[in-house]
């Protein structure tokens, strides 16, 4: 979860606040640089008495413990007499004073590397963690450089198997297109799904819908809608959610009571949701404390240091920290992100479930927000976001978060770029529509049978990117789904007769299986998640086991190949289908051994052994009879003949331009390959050396080619050519490209005969 | 819980009952979590398992009278020993310590 995200709409790129009075005269890179989208990001002069400062404040207490007749009498520099309220509940309750001695003996530095040191166990750091008191929690933690955070978060996340929450809500709060969102997110993987409402009576409506579209992708994906307490313990109570995270700790006292709460009453609400069988962590992450001028000068380690002890204080199962809304005030400090992470782990070393934030969004650089997510993907975490925004940006209610719809596709790639499990897999193309319209119609079913709306945009709603697509729709409507939804009293139950009676008893079933499996509570345990077999994944049934290479999570192969298999790989099988759907028969006709030419004026045009072959199609798009027709044009300008050559030996272009050159009777050749390399020769060169050479065949045009046969005759003339420039531009070339040349070079090389002699080719099929 | 059937639902036997999970569950996993080095879930889990017995609203009360500056320290003294005398002993507890807590802290009304 994260609230709205405050920007300030003034500044435009590359305004900078004058540091000084003095006139700063730029040159034109600074301006470039200025122009960056980097520079749109707040960076604040660190100042600890603001609370502006990531980790170890002047003002953070050094870590004490002292213990009399069996209660903590001190902590943190404080005496009993003079704990606030956040330290008497962590001081009472939070604390394992058997082993607190030991803990508290350690120094930062040994402690700090049981964390990393892979021959000690996690239930070893966990065992000495629950004696820590928060100061000294901070203090090891401040220790870990990124990489050792990134061991630590490896070995210290409770839940083997990683997983992943996505973040579904829309402008309008409209049920279908919350249905087909959720199914979407279901659809990639996601076992958490969190709504919200931008109009806060609509909840009970987004909470259906969100159970309904979810259902119809997957079993066992939990549901959460973040409203206020009392209302979402109804809906979690009434069946229809099934887990809440906005429960928020702060780390002051002031703030804590700000937010209309004590640890108490939090200790209560925290059992509360678990006497309605529901799954609850609670919120707290680095920034809210100096948002609300209540940081008190401490560190935002340390202060949330206090929230994770109290987290496991109370009895909490999970933290959402890492940030969340505050996310962009730790980047805005030095070692910020480096804090964020630490807040995870700390999390983890406490042996709680971590929700590791990554979901508001930190910067408006691309390079920035996937610097601060990076190293958790590659860790990997109980949730690696507390709510990836599954869905649009502006259809974000929680604010924007650090990835969204666009990056769906670039976090499928970096999962498969690392080998690494971040929860998500590809849908296979083709199946959104369907799944999206399905999820539509049975809501809009429901909520028809039900009598709360009736709703006719199904197919609007299937195929909409976002809410922006749905035109005017009547939102009134469901407002009063809603409060018909809340007055009426509806239960899940209600839900799964109205499945069955529209005609959907699989998804009915599906419904009341999930209700029976979280009636027998495995899933109040830490970290817990339901598989899509409905099997609880938690600390108790899937416990992390890493030490060290070759332990520890490893995505067994059904898994590794939904990772790999991303919609965009190819295959030389794909190109050769592809090619031969360019395919020209009878193009080029082999018409017999190619002999030497005589004339002074004849210029051989040298193509390789797939050429008019299996590659019919050119980097560019172009097709090779084109191309060729365009070469043969521009040495027709210059008054030069000619003829086309196939040297099945070899794929090597500079070998093919040069035995071109031989047989030509003017000495000058032209080489070309199917790919759309192409360069001219000269007969007394090296193979390697040439006269031109177009390298950059994605980006070559048909005027560049017919350039290129009228340089090429311009050679055999004498006179001089004018060059062509390579067309390079700002565009990854290689990473568009790279895998097509490959598999355009196996066809080539699959039609090579060695030592063949050249063929001559007939010119009847270019004309 | 195996009550919850799809035939059930049918038959019009399923309703807002069916959804509470039970003590014994709770207790349950409060043994499990204590087994799992996390005391302090377990200590929820059985609070949670007392909590069982009241209705949504007592539930919501209480929590809004633990918020500050809600009730006076008699109240709440008053509220834990109304949760002991009904069989709440650990709910009544947290409650007698937030009463001692926020008379010192200035959380009481």
């Amino acid at each position: 979860m994260a609230g709205p995200v405050t920007g300030d709409p003034g500044r435009s790129p590359g305004e900078t606040t004058a540091r000084s009075e003095k006139l700063i005269v730029k040159s034109g890179r600074e301006r470039f640089m200025d122009a960056q989208r980097v520079n749109l990001d707040g960076f604040a002069v660190p100042d600890a008495s603001l609370g502006l400062v990531a980790m170890d404040a002047p003002a953070d207490p050094p870590p004490s413990l002292v213990i009399a007749a069996g209660r903590v009498v001190e902590m943190d520099g404080v005496t009993e007499a003079d704990f606030d309220s956040i330290d008497a509940y962590i001081a009472r309750h939070g604390l394992d004073l058997d082993v607190a001695a030991e803990t508290m003996a350690l120094t930062d530095t040994n402690f700090a590397r049981l964390f990393v040191d892979t021959c000690t166990p996690r239930a070893e750091v966990i065992r000495l963690a629950a004696g820590a008191t928060p100061a000294k929690l901070a203090r090891v933690l401040a220790l870990l450089r990124p990489a050792e955070l990134t061991i630590a978060m490896t070995k210290l996340r409770a839940r083997r198997t990683p997983s992943n929450q996505a973040h579904v809500t829309n402008r309008l709060d409209d049920p279908l297109l919350l249905a087909a969102d959720a199914a979407t997110a279901a659809a990639f993987g996601f076992r958490e799904v969190e709504t919200t409402v931008p109009v806060l009576a609509d909840a009970p409506s987004n909470a259906v819908a969100c159970l309904i579209g979810a259902t119809v992708a997957a079993p066992g994906v939990l549901i959460q809608c973040s409203v206020e307490e009392a209302a979402e313990l109804e809906l979690g109570m009434r069946g229809l959610t099934s887990y809440a995270e906005t429960v928020s700790l702060y780390g002051t006292e002031q703030v804590f009571t700000d937010g209309d709460d004590t640890p108490w009453s939090k200790a209560f609400l925290t059992s509360a949701y678990a006497s309605r069988g529901m799954k609850m962590r609670v919120s707290s992450g680095a920034g809210a404390e100096v948002l609300m001028a209540g940081a008190e000068a401490k560190s935002m380690l340390y202060l949330e240091s206090r929230c994770v002890a109290l987290a496991r204080a109370i009895g909490a199962q999970g933290v959402q920290n890492g940030g969340i809304d505050g996310a962009s005030v730790a980047a805005s400090v030095p070692s910020g992100l480096r804090e964020l992470m630490a807040e995870n782990v700390m999390v983890m070393a406490r042996n709680l479930e971590s929700c590791s934030g990554n979901d508001a969004l930190m910067s408006e650089s691309d390079m920035r927000r996937t610097s601060r997510t990076l190293p958790i993907v590659l860790a990997g975490s109980d949730f690696v976001f507390s709510g990836f925004g599954s869905i649009q940006r502006y259809d974000n209610m929680f604010g924007p978060s650090n990835f969204n719809a666009e990056d769906i596709d670039d976090f499928l790639a970096m999962q498969r770029d690392w080998g690494v499990d971040g929860g998500l897999r590809t849908v296979a193309p083709g199946r959104l529509l369907g799944l999206r319209r399905e999820a539509a119609q049975v809501c809009a079913d429901v909520y028809r049978y039900l009598g709360l709306a009736d709703f006719s945009h199904v197919d609007l709603a299937a195929d909409a990117a976002g809410s922006k697509d749905l035109g005017e729709t009547d939102t009134l409507a469901v407002l009063g789904a809603a409060q018909a939804i809340r007055h009426r009293g509806l239960t899940v139950v209600d839900i799964v007769t109205a499945l069955d009676e529209c005609g959907y008893p699989e998804y009915a079933e599906r419904t009341l299986a999930f209700v029976r499996a979280r009636l027998a509570g495995d899933y109040l345990q830490t970290s817990a998640i339901f598989d899509e077999q409905l099997s609880v994944l938690s600390l108790v049934t899937d416990p992390n086991d890493y030490a060290g290479p070759g332990t520890g999570y490893v995505p067994p192969p059904a898994r590794q190949a939904e990772i790999d298999a991303i919609r965009q790989v190819r295959g030389v099988e794909d190109l050769r289908r592809s090619q031969s759907a360019a395919a020209i028969p009878g193009l080029l006709r082999p018409v017999g051994a190619a002999s030497a030419g005589t004339s002074p004026r004849d210029v051989v045009i040298g193509v390789s052994p797939a050429l008019g072959v299996d590659v019919w199609q050119c980097l560019s798009g172009a097709s090779v009879a084109d191309v060729l027709r365009e070469v043969l044009a521009g040495l027709e300008e210059e008054g030069c003949a000619g003829r086309v050559v196939r040297f099945p030996a070899t794929v090597d272009l500079g070998q093919i331009g040069l035995a071109a050159a031989r047989l030509s009777g003017s000495g000058i050749a032209i080489g070309l390959q199917g790919k759309g390399t192409a360069l001219i020769h000269r007969r007394d060169l090296a193979p390697l050396a040439n006269l031109e050479l177009y390298s950059v065949a994605p980006s070559v045009t048909l005027e560049l080619y017919r350039l290129l046969g009228a340089n090429a005759g311009r050679h055999a003339k004498g006179a001089t050519p004018d060059p062509a420039r390579n067309p390079y531009s700002d565009e990854a070339i290689e990473a568009r490209y790279h895998t097509t040349v490959i598999a355009l070079m196996e066809l080539e090389r699959a039609r090579v005969v060695p030592g063949a002699a050249p063929v001559e080719l007939s010119l009847e099929g270019l004309r | 819980m195996d009550d919850l059937t799809l035939d059930a639902v049918r038959a019009g036997e399923a309703g807002l009952a069916d959804l509470r999970i039970h003590p014994e569950t709770l207790e349950r996993q409060a043994v499990i979590a204590q087994q799992h080095g996390n005391p302090q879930l377990a200590a929820n889990l059985r609070r949670a398992a007392e909590l069982t017995s009241l209705p949504d609203e007592e539930v919501l009360a209480i929590y809004e009278a633990l918020r500050p500056g809600r009730s006076t320290g008699a109240e709440l003294t008053a509220l834990a020993g109304s949760l002991a005398a009904r069989g709440l002993p650990l709910n009544a507890a947290l409650v007698a310590e937030a009463a001692e807590v926020y008379a010192r802290r200035g959380l009481i009304r």
